[in-house]
C-alpha cells in the first residue's frame, strides 16, 4: 500500500489562512449561518424544497432590506441540509449544523425527525423551529430551545375527529403510515371521534414508502364505515383514494395537513369529488395574512407554494426578529428575545406560549370543490 | 368470501409487477452472477420517460386516443430504457465482471443512486400524476370483488411476456447461447459464443421488461416519482430470491407467491394472529415467509441449481 500523506503542518497553515481571509471578510460584516433540515431526496422532497425555499425567501427579503445587528451589517448564509425524512439521518445531519456553527435552525420536516433531533440542538443550545412536525411530544419535552410555528396534533385531530363525527358520519375507519406524525396524529383523531359520539370500526396501517393499498382498503370495505381517516402525506393519500374508489368503496375521505396539497389533488386525479375533505393547522392558503407571499415565492422559485413554505418563512423571520430584538446574533443571548418575539408573519400572528407552541394556531377544514380545496367555515 | 376473492384479485396484481421486474433480476443473477440493484430504477425510468412521452403527446395532438397514446409511450420508453441497460453493463459493469464480487454489487447500488438522482434533476422532487390511459371504470367480474382495466392489462401482460421470454431462453440460438454463458462464460467463448454481445442482450431485455413494467406501474397507481423505483425493486429481489434467483420460472412463482401472501398477510393476519398483530406487521409477514422457505429451501422454491460460479 502506497499511500500519500498530507503533512500535518501543510494542513495546518492552510487551515489558518484560510481562516485568517475569513476573518478579514468579517471585520465589516458578519456571516451569520441558519440551518435548514427537511428531506430533499425520497419521496416527500418535493415537501422539503417547499420548506427550504421558505426559509430562502425570508432570509433573502431581510438581506435585502440591510439589516444590521449589534452594529455589524449581517450577511445570511442558508445552510440547507438533507434528512431523508429518516431520525438516522436526521440526528447526523443535526450534528453536522451543530458543528458548522449555525445560529438557529429552521427544521425538521417531520416529527419522527424532530423529535430525535431537538437533543441535539437543545443541547448544543442551539434554537431550532419547527415549521410543520405536529406531533405534541416535540415540545413537551421540557427543552428550553424547542419552537414551532404550526399547530400541534391534539388540536387538529380533535378537529378532524370531531368534524368527521358530527358532520360526515358516524362509523369512522382510521388509517396511519406508522410515522410519528401519522401515529400521533391518528391517535387523537380517534380520541376526537370518541369524544363527539362516534366510533372506530378500524385502525389500519401502512407505510410511507407504500403506494399498494388494496389490501387494507378491502379490509376496511367489509366494515363499511362511513368515513375513511387517513393522516400520512399526500404521497400516500392520493393514490390511497384512487384505490378506495376503483375497490367500489363510497365512504367520505379526510386526511390532514400532510394531504392538503395541490399535488393530492393531482395524485387522486378522477377520484376526486366533494366527498374528499382535508383539515390544515393553520390559515388557507388563499387567506394568508400575507397576501402577497405566494405571488413573491413564485416570482423567486418559479413553483407554486406547496404547504409548509409560509410556516417555514414564518419560522426563519422569528429567529431573525428575536436576533433584532436583542441586538445579537448568539443564541443564548437572543433566546430571550425569541420566546417573547411577536409579529405578523406569513401564515398569521407568531407567538410562543412557554413550551413553544405557537399561540392560538387556527385548523381550517377543507372541502373539495370546483377543482380545488376550499375552506369550510 | 368475496373478500377473499377481492384480495386475491390484488394479490396477483402485484404479483404480476414483482414477477416482471424479478426477472430481470434473476437474469442478470443467472448469467453474471451479479445482483443489479439498479434494475427498479430502470423501472422509475420507465415510467418517468413513458409520463414525458404522453404529456407531449396530450399537448400537441390533444384528440389522440389514449391507448395509442399508450402504445407510443411504450414505444419510446422501452428503447430508451434498453440502451440505458447496455450503457449501464457497458460502463459500469464490464469492467468490473473479474473483478472481486463486493466490487459489482457496490457498483450496482451506486447506479443506483446516481439514476435517481439524474431522474431528480430532470423531472424535479415533485410528485407527477400519470394520465389514465386505460379506462378508469372498475369491472365487477363477481359481485363484490372489482378489478380496473389496468389491472386486467397487467395481468395479461405480464403472463405473455413471462411466457414469451422462457421460450426465448429454452427454444431460441440466442436463448441457448445465453444458457451456455450462465453455465460457463469462458467455455461458452471458446466455444464461439460472443459472450459480450450475450451479456448485453441480457441486460437489454431485462431492461425492456422493466420498461414495461414501470409504466404499468404507474398506470395503476396514477403516480410517477423519482424514487418510485426503489420499493418495488427491493420487493422484486425478495421475490427472485423466493423463487429461487437465477431461475426464470423461480422469478415468476416467487412475484405471485409474494404479492398474495403480502395482501393476504394483511387482510388476514388479525385473524391469523387472534388480534396479536395488525395491518402494520405486513411486511414482516411476507419476510417471514421468506425466511421459513430459505430455512427449509436454502436455493428458493424452484432453485435447483447451485453453481459456485466467481
Amino acid at each position: 500500500m502506497i499511500k500519500k500523506k498530507t503533512p500535518a503542518w501543510m494542513a495546518l497553515t492552510l487551515g489558518a489562512s484560510l481562516s485568517l481571509g475569513f476573518g478579514q471578510a468579517t471585520a465589516q460584516e458578519q456571516v451569520v449561518k441558519i440551518g435548514h433540515v427537511g428531506p430533499l431526496t425520497g419521496n416527500i422532497a418535493h415537501l422539503g424544497k417547499d420548506n427550504e425555499n421558505g426559509v430562502r425567501l425570508a432570509l433573502e427579503e431581510y438581506q435585502a432590506k440591510g439589516l444590521s445587528i449589534g452594529g455589524k451589517k449581517i450577511k445570511f448564509e442558508l445552510v440547507a441540509e438533507d434528512d431523508q425524512a429518516d431520525p438516522k439521518t436526521g440526528n447526523i445531519v443535526a450534528q453536522r449544523l451543530v458543528d458548522a456553527g449555525v445560529k438557529g435552525v429552521v427544521g425538521h420536516l417531520n416529527s419522527g425527525t424532530s423529535i430525535p433531533a431537538s437533543r441535539i440542538y437543545n443541547d448544543a443550545g442551539i434554537p431550532m423551529v419547527s415549521p410543520s412536525s405536529t406531533n405534541p411530544k416535540l415540545t413537551q419535552q421540557g427543552f428550553a430551545y424547542i419552537f414551532r410555528t404550526m399547530t400541534n396534533d391534539i388540536q387538529q385531530g380533535s378537529v378532524l375527529g370531531k368534524y368527521a363525527t358530527t358532520k360526515l358520519g358516524k362509523k369512522v375507519s382510521i388509517i396511519d403510515d406508522r410515522t410519528a406524525y401519522g401515529q400521533g396524529l391518528a391517535d387523537e383523531v380517534e380520541k376526537g371521534v370518541k369524544a363527539s359520539g362516534g366510533t372506530v370500526s378500524a385502525r389500519e396501517f401502512t407505510t410511507n414508502q407504500s403506494t399498494d393499498f388494496m389490501a387494507i382498503l378491502t379490509k376496511v370495505k367489509m366494515q363499511n364505515p362511513d368515513v375513511v381517516i387517513y393522516t400520512g402525506m399526500d404521497a400516500q393519500g392520493g393514490p390511497m383514494l384512487k384505490q378506495m374508489r376503483a375497490l367500489g368503496i363510497g365512504a367520505k375521505f379526510m386526511t390532514g395537513d400532510g394531504g392538503c396539497t395541490l399535488d393530492f389533488i393531482k395524485l387522486a386525479g378522477d377520484a376526486m369529488s366533494d366527498k374528499a375533505f382535508c383539515s390544515q393547522a393553520g390559515l388557507p392558503l388563499d387567506q394568508l395574512a400575507d397576501k402577497t407571499f405566494r405571488d413573491r415565492y413564485k416570482k423567486r422559485f418559479g413553483i407554486e407554494v406547496q404547504v409548509y413554505a409560509p410556516y417555514a418563512y414564518d419560522a426563519a423571520s422569528a429567529i431573525v426578529e428575536a436576533m433584532k430584538a436583542a441586538g445579537s446574533v448568539e443564541p443564548a443571548k437572543y433566546l430571550p428575545a425569541l420566546k417573547k418575539v411577536a409579529f405578523k408573519g406569513a401564515g398569521g400572528d407568531v407567538a410562543f406560549d412557554d413550551k413553544g407552541d405557537v399561540k392560538g394556531g387556527a385548523v381550517t377544514v377543507y372541502q373539495f370543490k370546483g377543482g380545488q380545496w376550499e375552506s369550510l367555515k | 368470501m368475496e373478500n377473499l376473492l377481492q384480495q386475491i384479485v390484488n394479490g396477483l396484481v402485484v404479483g404480476s409487477v414483482y414477477a416482471l421486474v424479478a426477472l430481470g433480476y434473476t437474469m442478470v443473477y443467472g448469467i453474471l452472477g451479479l445482483i443489479n440493484f439498479a434494475h427498479g430504477d430502470v423501472l422509475m425510468v420507465g415510467a418517468l420517460v413513458a409520463l414525458q412521452v404522453a404529456t407531449l403527446l396530450h399537448k400537441f395532438w390533444p384528440g389522440l386516443h389514449p391507448l395509442l397514446i399508450l402504445a407510443i409511450s411504450l414505444g419510446v420508453a422501452i428503447p430508451v430504457c434498453m440502451l440505458l441497460g447496455y450503457v449501464m453493463e457497458r460502463t459500469a459493469y464490464r469492467r468490473l465482471r473479474n473483478a472481486p464480487r463486493l466490487a459489482p454489487l457496490i457498483t450496482a447500488i451506486g447506479v443506483s443512486f446516481l439514476l435517481q438522482t439524474v431522474a431528480m434533476i430532470i423531472w424535479g422532487r415533485n410528485y407527477h400524476s400519470f394520465p389514465p390511459l386505460f379506462p378508469t371504470i372498475p369491472l365487477e367480474p363477481f359481485p363484490g370483488v372489482f378489478i380496473t382495466p389496468v389491472q386486467v392489462t397487467i395481468l395479461v401482460a405480464s403472463a405473455t411476456l413471462m411466457v414469451a421470454l422462457i421460450m426465448l431462453v429454452n427454444r431460441t440460438p440466442l436463448g441457448r447461447a445465453m444458457r451456455a454463458t450462465a453455465e460457463n462464460h469462458r467455455v461458452a467463448s471458446l466455444m464461439g459464443v460472443d459472450t459480450n454481445k450475450i451479456i448485453s442482450t441480457t441486460f437489454i431485455l431485462g431492461s425492456g421488461l422493466a420498461a414495461v413494467a414501470g409504466v404499468m406501474h404507474a398506470s395503476n397507481y396514477g403516480v410517477a416519482h423519482y424514487s418510485m423505483g426503489f420499493l418495488p425493486g427491493l420487493k422484486a429481489f425478495t421475490a427472485a430470491v423466493l423463487g429461487g434467483i437465477g431461475n426464470l420460472g423461480g422469478a415468476m412463482v416467487g412475484g405471485i407467491v409474494l404479492g398474495l401472501v403480502e395482501t393476504i398477510g394483511a387482510g388476514y393476519i388479525e385473524q391469523l394472529s387472534f388480534g396479536l398483530l395488525n395491518s402494520s406487521y405486513q411486511d414482516i409477514f411476507a419476510f417471514v415467509i421468506l425466511g421459513i422457505v430459505l430455512i427449509f429451501r436454502p436455493t428458493g422454491l424452484l432453485g435447483e441449481r447451485v453453481s459456485d460460479r466467481a
